[in-house]
């Protein structure tokens, strides 16, 4: 079974309908997705709908940082999200904002663990930036792989069985074989607002048969989404993110 | 050991048949699987000492890297199972015994020398194509299929550009087998596929002395190869001729940048000895001296590691050019025009190699007069214009070679010579179309639908003006 796992979405139309279609076109077999899906970009309302309408049909949406401050607290985020924040509450009907609330923090399937952040600690939001924080993802938690994205930038953390912990930078659409013998967590880029300097949607797919995840780079309509969050009055700052992907 | 390994035992679907050996890390057995007639062999790592994770890393990085590779060059990857309870790798079964076999038989006669070499040298080619740097080159890992390819096996200490390098990051130490390790692996470096030609440098040396350039060096010693220059070969056989001594001891260089760019480049040269640009390296009958080898020492004191690997970067900035010249009256301008272009490709593939090529075709029925009027080879006269045009090029002479084909289908030649070379672009020239042409099909037409690469169709200008009309 093919696994389309979709992050950090941040209310860019445009981003999540080319990965919906990249997606489709494989095809995968389901969608699991790992939060976010509002904050920075000018269609939330669009976006949470679609997130709707995908768990209707069968697909996991877990609870993101920015989705859980919609009806929270907004104080542990910077001026700029909050900035978005406080425009995206406007945008949102009860409806959406009760799906948002209701959404669970993680989800587990065997072996394999599905969170926004961190398995350690998801409700803590901590970012796992480099070997040492994944490390300690490892110490804590079980599960022999573990999705999650919060980072926007993607990267594979791989713990043999001397508990070493090593980290592998994707390139390319390149099938990875996720071995038996070590434990994964693998950091899933953003879809909806890319920050390594390539402007193109992250995803990436599970294929839960040959163990493995292959990581796309999906090109689309960048300049338009940046068009429509200067038109939304959002600041300049996450339009011109949009442009350059960082 | 998890399990008690015996003829008859079937794990997973497959029947153990007979124990065939017991390397360093594991153990090879032939199995068979039902309703498949394919001959098959089951390795085992082993995992006796479990203090030792080598063994097991070795065996994940294998486990990853086999199921990417194809080709003939390598062993047809089958299936594998986890650590538990038993892990393994599956694999078509090479018959026949692996290089290691000669090692009784050493020195052997050169030329058998230069043939395993170039089988070898296009082997790790085509493995470097696959973005894969084999990094444990040595006899025990060199096999030959019936049909003649040689074929690399054991790929516990690879490393595969888009993969994890799980070896790096669970040791801090060098790998690989010490009597064959490049000087920059020595230093951990596990990026450059120039490693694999120096290993292969390794084993020629082996072949034709009888002696290992640089013992079996233990601990600290390694690092010797770093400044100590091994005894150049003629001085230990003088059988060894000139030209093969220049490619081993170029092979056996420190600095990667001094080796051959690529093993297709380095398959070339074994194959066109007369072509071989002799150097200081082909009469060297002694090591250097004292001083210069104390100065690499110095150097060698403050080497690091290189960067990550790029073995795109590195194979397309050391492509194989086949430049395919016209000599007949007339097609002067289009040979210059195609010197044109080829001044610009080599600006930017910096170790470019560059095959000058012409045909000298021959008829279908009849003897061919292969002479002229005053009993000049044309062969031989066809060579020297070859080089006339080749001097125009700013290329060092090592880095050109010219070959006069003789053949009734030009086309079909120009095809093959790029096939069997690992050519990585055709140059050709072409007149503009004219209705003759369109009827008869010409060599250009021909060579860029059946040729293995790219292909560069040259023009001049007259020629479109020509075609204006």
């Amino acid at each position: 079974m093919l696994i389309a796992l979709l992050t950090d979405i941040h209310g860019n139309r445009e981003a999540f309908s080319a990965c919906l279609a990249h997606a489709r076109a494989l095809p995968v077999d389901r969608f699991i997705l790992l939060g976010d899906y509002v904050g920075y970009g000018a269609d939330p309302a669009w976006v949470v709908d679609t997130v709707r309408m995908l768990v209707s049909e069968g697909a996991v949406a877990l609870l993101g940082n920015h989705d859980a401050a919609i009806d929270g607290s907004d104080e542990d985020m910077n001026s700029l999200a909050r900035e978005a924040l406080h425009w995206t509450r406007g945008q949102l009907g009860m409806e959406q904002r009760a799906f948002l609330a209701d959404l669970p923090l993680i989800h587990e399937e065997g072996s394999v663990l599905y969170v926004h952040a961190n398995g350690y600690a998801p409700r803590g939001w901590h970012y796992i930036t480099d070997t040492l924080e994944a490390a300690r993802h490892f110490s804590r938690v079980e599960a022999h792989i573990t999705f999650c994205g919060h980072v926007h930038v993607p990267m594979l953390y791989h713990m043999s069985t001397t508990a070493k912990v090593g980290s592998f930078s994707p390139v390319g659409d390149n099938e990875i074989p996720l071995l038996a013998t070590r434990s994964w967590l693998a950091v899933i880029g953003a879809v909806g607002q890319p920050r390594d300097g390539v402007p193109a949607a992250n995803y990436a797919v599970f294929d839960t048969a040959r163990q493995s995840l292959r990581y796309f780079r999906v090109p689309y309509d960048n300049l338009t989404a940046a068009r429509k969050v200067r038109e939304a009055g959002l600041p300049e700052k996450l339009a011109r993110r949009l442009e350059e992907g960082r | 050991m998890r399990l008690r390994l015996s003829p008859g035992m079937v794990i997973d679907g497959f029947t153990l048949k007979e124990h065939l050996g017991t390397g360093g890390m594991a153990q090879i057995w032939s199995v068979e699987r039902e309703d498949d007639p394919t001959p098959l062999v089951m390795k085992f790592p082993m995992l006796i000492d479990s203090d030792d994770p080598i063994p097991i890393v070795c065996f994940e990085t294998e486990q990853m890297i086999m199921p990417r590779l194809s080709g003939p060059h390598v062993p047809r990857f089958i299936a594998a199972g986890p650590l538990d309870p038993q892990p393994y790798i599956v694999m078509e079964r090479i018959p026949g015994p692996s290089l290691k076999a000669r090692l009784s038989g050493v020195p052997l006669p050169w030329a058998e020398v230069v043939r395993i070499g170039a089988k070898v040298a296009r082997a790790l080619h085509d493995l470097h194509l696959q973005k894969v740097i084999h990094l444990d080159v040595k006899p025990s890992n060199v096999m030959f299929r019936e049909t003649g390819e040689a074929v690399l096996v054991d790929f516990g200490f690879a490393r595969h550009e888009q993969l994890p390098d799980l070896l790096a990051e669970e040791f801090r130490e060098p790998f690989g087998t010490t009597p064959y390790m490049a000087p920059e692996q020595v230093l951990e470096d596990r990026a450059d596929p120039r490693s694999d030609l120096f290993a292969l440098g390794v084993m020629l040396y082996f072949f034709i002395t009888g002696e290992r350039p640089f013992g079996t060096p233990k601990g600290g010693q390694i690092r010797r190869r770093l400044w100590r220059d091994p005894v150049p070969p003629r001085a230990r056989n003088p059988e060894c001729p000139p030209w093969l001594q220049e490619i081993i001891l170029r092979c056996l260089e420190v600095d990667p940048n001094d080796r051959y760019a690529t093993a297709a480049q380095l398959a070339l040269d074994l194959e066109n000895p007369g072509q071989v640009a002799l150097t200081e390296r082909a009469e060297r009958l002694e090591r250097d001296s004292g001083m210069k080898t104390f100065r690499r020492w110095l150097k060698a004191r403050k080497a690091q590691p290189l960067e990550t690997p790029n073995i795109v970067r590195q194979l397309a900035q050391a492509p194989i050019l086949l430049v395919a010249i016209d000599l007949t009256p007339g097609s002067e301008d289009l040979s210059e025009a195609q010197r044109v272009l080829l001044g610009r490709i080599l600006s930017m593939e910096m170790e470019a190699r560059v095959a000058c090529v012409n045909v000298l075709r021959l008829s279908r029925i009849g003897v061919d007069v292969l002479e002229d009027e005053e009993g000049r080879s044309l062969h031989v006269q066809r060579l020297i214009q070859l080089r006339h045009w080749g001097a125009g090029l700013e290329i060092p002479k090592e880095r050109i070679t010219y070959s006069v084909l003789e053949a009734t289908d030009p086309a079909a030649a120009l095809v093959d010579y790029a096939r069997h070379n690992n050519v990585d672009h055709i140059v050709i020239g072409a007149r503009a179309s004219s209705a003759f042409r369109r009827y008869l099909g010409s060599v250009s037409s021909r060579v860029v639908a059946e040729a293995p690469c790219s292909v560069t169709v040259v023009r001049t200008p007259r020629e479109r003006r020509a075609e204006e009309e």
